[in-house]
Formats: structure tokens, sequence, C-alpha cells
């Protein structure tokens, strides 16, 4: 290993144009000729339009163009779609109402696009916007999901009878029925999951330009996937076809999830800049970006979990109905169901799991993955009951956790997933450590000393990550594959360029996907580039979500480089008229084993473009590719423990520490690890304290900014204890698991069993707001 | 319309806008310095933090026009002859950054509560002194960690020229 290889702290490669003010987001993208757009959206949560005037709003100063729905139908630009499709447990499909990227008859949330001004400046746009006339005819409204399956509720599309979209199960309810009956304890909580908005700070914005010299299209465009968004606005959309369309997510200000999905304004923006002729740029406000982005959440679940006499777990059962908004967004069908239910059996050996989910349609913004996307509300679910389990058996939370552990692998759960490997007694003993479990009774004492309210709760998630293997995803309803794919190009002097269908978006991909280049050939990681972000770049790529960056993303790259090493080798054994299976690459050059023979690498890659001496037969140049597809998913798995002091005066909770032991398999830059966990801690602790996205009766978003919206700040939060273990994944070249969702996934089940274990009440909901957790510790339990 | 002249980053430099035009925009728009983000309405999430007249402000939270006359710095003007201010070396060592897109703010209000408080500046103040910044990916943790390491930087290297 180098300095710079896998394992080691490096600074990252990225930081410097970030800090100086040179970072590249698509809000600061300017092309000659360009305008800007502003979309007419509906301030109705539900409504038919009867008409839409924009006579007066294209007379104002400024003014291009105002375009609507019914000239988009006209163009044919077809509905968006979801990508994965779902099964009822009658065998019929998912309901998937019509989503036009410009409602022509009916708006079903507020925010819902309806049309486009296209303006010299921003305010002119905004100022036009306000004067499109949109003869709306409200109709009633639903948005409690509870509520939306009830009959003669509101109907949000015809397709789907009492607003629901599908009614889906996994695993085997007989089977857990009868465990319940023999049961020696059942433990009954009714959980819910509160909405989010994922807030990255960076706005959405794209910026459509049509070339009508090339007939060519280009968008740049907030992107965590842009293969993806290519593949899906030229084969869905009609709105460009493939090989004509470029699609650009250069720096990026944050995902989280919101960012993977294609919205109206993208197809929109670059549709309405063929329409007018010029390059046509839309940023997202903070306020639209509550209206429109994809939150995350909304599960109203009850669950049953079933003891034997030995406190073995023998069963679970989970009923829970999912809110996906007013329309199915890309990836929102799977979110509440594979990514959710495959992951109930969390680190523990349950026999027999039974899931049922509802899906449903309400007046909301469409709800689809956010930060850990279904194995958040997985281990919410499953955390809070272990906890409550233990409790009313009068055992202590780790005794009843370790006595079900799962504890050799692989293991099978009865909900499809094969977990691969891990030691989760490794993280329990590692976090309980940190944390001084055993010194807690004398800091409660202490505390209740001051007249605060002092408690301890810890939670054990298990992720399924590093999203793929293509079949299994497509065997389950998926309608792409997630492999990933890598390009190494050797330039002529030896310097290097990965082009990889990873996008980074925060996650330090320019310094990690460099490490393990620099590892590899002993270069210094000045001499690597890593590209990403751009279809006309990179040769295929499915992006990043799901931690699969480092699983699928560098294994793609480690296998490409395994090509490359072994052309550089061939052509190294020849210069150097040595046999092949004798050159070993170090420390930037190709050495004949055993001897004092070698190449310097750049030699090696010079003579490769040369083409003067090569092996007979062996093509010029340096340059590999790579797809990579894995057998499984990966699991990382952790134990995270939160101690908290909660006034009774007040309610407020204040958190004293957090400590997160994960495993996350090999690692390649522990410091980017560890900020990928304190960043995922923050959002689980905004979950569990503060964040909440809430409408009114009418449909009305009531946090639609952040003075309505509770986003942790500093003062928030505390320092974190982060530590890992690191049992290799045996299923990806590397070894590594994926770490970007943990911290999320973990936190908030620590967090609220430690406030419930403060005030000895267990009826808490999220956000633990100082109001509620004030009127439930007046309460106890 | 109103022809604004004002010091930026120690030049001087002029533009015409709109009455209505934020301090925010003048920069982003007529001056090409991107740097200066946008995150929010309502002046909560601190990504338009630059300094004027040597004190920090929201930049979108003042008229380009109040700002007329006044000595500027955005993030590009804080690193000097290619070297990285010592608290943008900070944000660099300590991880203090993922996405960036809050850095030039954090950074911004990070070098006017150092002028403010020196060394003097423990963890609690720094946490207290964030409230106007919003970070959506770092937790803060690393932020804090940077923060006070320039802190105590900067401190030693005054105590050490004094
Ligand atoms: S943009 Fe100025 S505070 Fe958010
Ligand atoms: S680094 Fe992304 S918001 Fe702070």
């Amino acid at each position: 290993m180098g300095v710079d290889g896998i394992g080691a702290r490096v600074a990252r490669k990225e930081d410097r144009r970030f800090l100086t003010g040179k970072g590249r987001y698509t809000d600061d993208m300017s092309v000659p000729g360009m305008k800007y757009a502003a979309f007419v959206r509906s301030p109705h949560a539900h409504a038919t339009i009867a008409g839409i005037d924009a006579t007066a709003a294209r007379a104002m100063p400024g003014v291009i163009d105002v375009l609507d729905g019914r000239q988009l139908l006209a163009d044919g630009i077809g509905n968006l779609i979801c990508g994965w499709m779902i099964h009822s447990k009658d065998g019929s499909p998912m309901k998937m109402g019509a989503w036009r990227p410009l409602a022509d008859k009916t708006v079903r949330y507020v925010g819902d696009a309806v049309a486009i001004v296209v303006a010299d400046s921003v305010a002119e746009a905004r100022d036009a916007a306000e004067a499109v006339v949109v003869d709306y005819e409200p109709l009633p409204v639903v948005t409690d999901p509870v509520q939306a399956l009830a009959d003669g509720q509101p109907q949000l599309h015809p397709e789907a009878a009492n607003n629901l979209i599908f009614d889906w199960e996994l695993g085997d309810a007989a089977a857990v029925d009868r465990a319940l009956a023999a049961a020696a304890h059942v433990t009954e909580l009714k959980i819910f999951n509160n909405r989010l908005s994922p807030n990255p700070m960076e706005p959405r914005a794209t910026l459509g330009i049509y070339d009508a010299g090339d007939d060519h299209y280009t968008c740049y465009t907030t992107s965590q996937n842009p293969h993806l968004a290519r593949l899906v606005m030229s084969a869905f959309y009609n709105v460009a076809p493939e090989n004509k369309l470029r699609v650009i997510a250069p720096d990026v200000g944050g995902g989280f999830g919101s960012k993977i999905y294609i919205y109206p304004e993208e197809i929109v923006c670059l549709w309405a800049s063929k329409r007018t002729g010029v390059p046509v740029k839309w940023t997202s406000d903070r306020t639209e970006a509550f209206l429109t982005d994809a939150h995350g959440r909304d599960h109203v679940s009850t669950v049953k979990m079933a003891f034997d006499a030995g406190n073995g777990i023998t069963a679970l059962k989970v009923d829970t109905i999912a809110n996906l908004g007013a329309y199915m967004s890309l990836f929102s069908s799977c979110v509440p169901t594979y990514l959710y239910a495959t992951l109930l059996s969390g680190q523990y050996d349950i026999p027999a799991i039974h899931a049922n989910v509802r899906t449903v349609y309400t007046n909301t913004v469409p709800v689809d993955a956010y930060r850990g996307a279904g194995r958040p509300e997985a281990t919410y679910l499953l955390e809070r009951t272990m906890e409550t389990a233990a409790r009313e058996l009068g055992l202590s939370p780790a005794e009843l956790r370790r006595t079900n552990f799962v504890r050799s692998f692989p293991h099978q759960t009865p909900v499809i997933m094969n977990y691969d490997a891990g030691d989760y007694e490794a993280s329990l003993d590692a976090a309980m450590a940190a944390a001084d479990w055993s010194g807690f009774a004398a800091r409660k004492a202490e505390a209740e000393g001051r007249g605060m309210k002092r408690g301890i709760g810890m939670s054990c998630y298990i992720e399924a990550c590093g999203l793929a293997p293509s079949a299994a995803v497509g065997s389950l309803g998926a309608g792409v594959g997630l492999w990933e794919s890598a390009e190494v190009k050797v330039n002529m002097v030896g310097t290097i360029e990965v082009m990889t269908g990873s996008h980074s978006h925060g996650q330090g991909h320019e310094t990690t996907f460099a490490q393990l280049v620099a590892d590899r050939l002993g270069l210094p990681i000045d001499s690597i580039n890593i590209v990403h972000g751009d279809t006309d770049k990179v040769q295929m790529g499915m992006g990043t979500y799901g931690s699969r960056s480092g699983a699928v993303g560098m294994s793609a790259l480690a296998k490409a480089l395994d090509k490359v090493e072994a052309k550089a080798k061939k052509i190294a054994a020849h210069l150097m008229e040595a046999d092949e299976s004798d050159i070993v690459i170090e420390d930037g050059a190709l050495k004949v084993a055993g001897t004092d023979k070698s190449v310097p690498w750049f030699q090696m890659a010079l003579a490769a473009y040369t083409a003067h001496n090569l092996p007979p037969g062996l093509e010029p140049g340096l340059k590999e590719s790579a797809f990579y597809d894995p057998a499984n998913f990966t699991f990382p798995a952790g134990c995270y423990i939160c101690e908290v002091e909660v006034d009774p005066e007040t309610g407020r909770t204040t958190v004293i520490q957090f400590v997160a032991a994960d495993d996350f398999g090999n690692i390649i830059n522990p410091m980017i690890v560890e900020g990928q966990v304190h960043g995922g801690i923050a959002q689980g602790i905004g979950q569990a304290l503060l964040e909440e996205v809430r409408y009114d009766d009418s449909g009305q978003l009531l946090t639609a900014s952040y003075l309505d919206y509770a986003m942790p700040r500093a003062e928030d939060l505390p320092s974190f204890t982060v530590s890992t273990s690191n049992t290799p994944c045996p299923n990806n070249p590397l070894g590594v698991k994926g770490c970007g969702e943990a911290g999320a996934i973990g936190s908030p089940p620590a967090l609220i069993n430690a406030i419930t274990d403060a005030i000895g009440n267990n009826q808490l909901t999220m956000p633990a707001t100082a109001e509620k957790v004030w009127a439930a510790a007046q309460t106890g339990n | 319309m109103a022809k604004i002249t004002m010091t930026v980053n120690g030049r001087q430099v002029s533009g015409v806008c709109d009455d209505r035009t934020l301090l925010v925009h003048f920069i982003r728009e007529n001056l090409g310095l991107t740097g200066t983000h946008v995150g929010c309405d309502t002046s909560q999430c601190g990504a338009c933090v630059v300094h004027m007249d040597g004190q920090s402000v929201k930049s979108c939270s003042i008229l380009a026009a109040q700002a007329a006359g006044s000595a500027i710095t955005t993030i590009e003007g804080l690193a000097q002859n290619g070297e990285l201010h010592p608290v943008q070396a900070a944000f660099k060592a300590h991880h203090g950054l993922q996405c960036g897109f809050c850095t030039p703010g954090m950074v911004m209000t990070a070098v006017d509560m150092i002028r403010r408080h020196g060394s003097a500046l423990d963890e609690a103040m720094v946490r207290a002194e964030l409230e106007g910044n919003i970070c959506r990916c770092t937790g803060y943790h690393n932020i804090v960690k940077a923060i006070l390491a320039a802190a105590h930087e900067m401190g030693g290297v005054r105590q050490a020229a004094e």
C-alpha cells in the first residue's frame, strides 16, 4: 500500500475547488442566449383545470413564451413513470395513475406544475408566472393515508379504487399466526414513521439546451444518476433520442435520494428549449423544494412480535400503510416493499415473518427514497419493538438482542435476504464499551440530583446495500439492471483517467476511486483523475444511491484495473524480454520479480501508444473497461447507542452522547467513512427530534420553509463517537459493504429508545419535540 | 435600474441591476462569482454569507444597492496567492465538507467568528455561532473540529507575531 492507498486518510482531492468557490453546480452554469424559467404551480391540493389564460403573462416585460400541458401533450411528451413493478397479493399489477410533466386536466398536490414561463430574468419569469390565470375547480382533498383508504374519500386516480396502489405481502402468514397463537409473550406496538424532506442544501436545478444545428440536446441537472436520466427521458418521455441527448450532472450539492428521480422540470425545460429556441435554466427556490422534491418515509404500521419461553423471537407480523403521495415517483414502489420488508429480520434469527404493505395515493407531494430508503423504516419498527419487548420481559435491551442474534453465516431470512457475513455481537460490545453502558446508572442518579431525567437507548441495524445484482432486482420487479461500469484510460505519459458510472455528490469519489488506482499501481494520487457525471464521457452507469458506489462502482473499477494490469504486464514483459507471469507492478514501475529489471509505468504507457515495439498481435493503446454485477447485496450492520437528558420542566431533549459502532467491511478512506456516518446520524437525529413535513386538511404544506421545517443545526447535535469493525464482504473483490446510509438508519430508534427510557413512557412518536416529550413525561407509561 | 459600484475581493467593480436585486444575485449573476450560494429564501441557511466591510452578512438579505460603496469579500477572495486561508486549510484537513455547497458560507462565517473570538472559541461557542448556517452533509462534527483547529492555529500565529 502506498501512502495514498486503500485504508489511508487521504485528504480529498475535490476539496480545493469547493473551498475556493470554484465548484461548478448546475445553477452556476451559463451559456450564451440562456433564458430563465419559472413554473406556474397549483395552489390547490386537488382541482380540475377548466382553462389556462396566459395572454397577460405573454405581454409582460422580458417574457419569451408561456407553455402549458396542452402543448406538451401535442408534442407527444410522455408521462412520468415508476420503474419498479409491484404486484398485489391477488396478482394484479400496481395501479399507476397518469403523471403529466405539466398537468393538463387535474392537479393533485399543492405545487403540481401547470405551466412554464421563459423570460429574460428569473424575476421577470416569476412575475409573469404570477400573471398566468388558471381556472381551477377545486375538488375534495385527502392527505392522510389511512383515511384515504376508507370508502367515500376523494379519489385521486381512476385506476386506483379507494386510492389503493397495491396490497402486497411477503412471508408466511399462516406460520406467523401459528407462532403468535403459541407464544409465551407477544409485544404489540403501533409505529409511525414521520414524513421528511431530504433538503440537500443545493436546490434542484436544470439547464436544457437544444442545438438546432446538430439537432442535439444537452441537459445539465442536479442528478445522482445522469445515465438513468438520459435513458428515462429518451425511452419514456420522448424528449430526445438517447443518442442525441447528453446529460451532465456536474458538482451536485447533496442528494440523499431526492436527486435520483427524474422530475417534471428537467423534462419540461429541455422540451421548452426546443420550443422556444433558447437555452432554458430553472433553479428551485427552497419553498419549491419543499413543495416538489420527493419526500421520504411516511409509514403507519402495527407490529406483533412473538417470543417463546426462552425469550427467543418466534415470529414477526407487520402491517404497514405507506403514503406515496399524489403520483408514483420513479422508485417509490420498491421502497416500502423490497427495500423495507426484506430487512424486517434485522440482526435476528426469526423463523417466521409476514409483512403486509398497502401503498396509498394522497394529495401530497410524491414520496420516494430518502437516505436509507425502506431500511430506516424497517429498523425503526424492529428496534422500537425489541426495546419495548425487553422492557416487557424484564430484560436488558442488550441481553434480549444477544439472545436473538444471527450467529452463523450465510443466513437465509424468511424474507428473501441471504446475509453473507457479520459479527453483530462485536458491534454491540464495541458500542457498549464506548458508551460506558455500565456506568449509566451512576450518571442517571447524578442527573436526577439536578432534576433531569436521563435515558439510554440502543439500536442494532442491518441494511442491504450495494444495490444490485441485476438478475435479483429484475426478478423482484426492477425495470433496470443495477450493475456498474468503469473505464480506465492510461494516457500516453502514464497519467490516468477513470470514467465511472457512479456519481459523487458529497461522497468524495474523486479521492476514494483514485486511492484504489494509486494502491494498485503505486502511482501518485495527483496523476489520477476521476471523471463522472457526464453521459458523453462515461460509457454507461447507474448512478449513486443505496451505498452502491464502493461495492458496485469501485468493484467495476477493480475489474477494469485487472485488465489494464494484464495488458501492461504483457507490454512490460516484452520490453524486458521476461515472462509475463514474472512481472509485478509496484511503486509506479513494472518489475521482473526477483531481479533488478524494471520499466517505469510511464515508459510502458508510452510504449503502448508509440506501438513501435509491442508483442506481436497486441492492440496499441491502454484503455480498458468493465461492467460489474455482484452476486448479492452487501450487509453493513452496527450498533448505535444514544444517551439523553430530558428536562421535565420543558420537555427539551439534549443528546449527551451518541456512539456508533459499524461494520462496513473493508474501508478505503476512514476519514470519509466517518464523515458519512456523522452526516447520517445528523439526519437520523433530525428525524427523531425535529423534522416533519406537515400538511393541513386542505392539503396546504405547513412546512414549506426553513422557518417551519426544523433542520438540525450545530447546536442541536453533539460530537459523535464512531468506530468500525471490519468483517470483509465476501461478495465483491474489495470486501467493502457501504457506509452512506447507516447513520440515518441506526440513529432514530436509538434516540427514541433513549427518550422513552428517560421519561418512562413508551408512547412517543417522532419527531420527539419538546412539547410531545413534555406531555408524555407528565403521564408516565 | 441602478448602477452600482463596490469593491469586491480588492477590485473595484460596477454593474447595472434592478433596484430589487439582492447582493447575492449581483455577486453571482453580474460578477460571475458563483462561489457564493443560495440555499433558501428565508435567510436561514447561510450558504450566501460574505463579508461586507469586514463583517459577515447574509448576502441574500441585503439589496445590491445597499452594498454600493462597500468592500465585499467573497469566498473567491479568501485564498491569497494560491495559498488556502487557514480556515480553508483546516476544513480540508478535518474533512469539514462533503458536497461543498454550504462550504463557502460556512468558511466565511468561521473566519468572522474567529476574528471576533480568536482562540477563546470552544466547542459550545462554535456550535452557538453556527446558528445561521445549515449543513446537511457533515453532521457539523468535522466543521466544529475544523473551526476550532483554525482558531487555535490563527490564535497561535497571532500570538507568535505579537
Ligand atoms: S441563501 Fe442566504 S441564508 Fe439562505
Ligand atoms: S457539505 Fe453539503 S451541505 Fe454542507
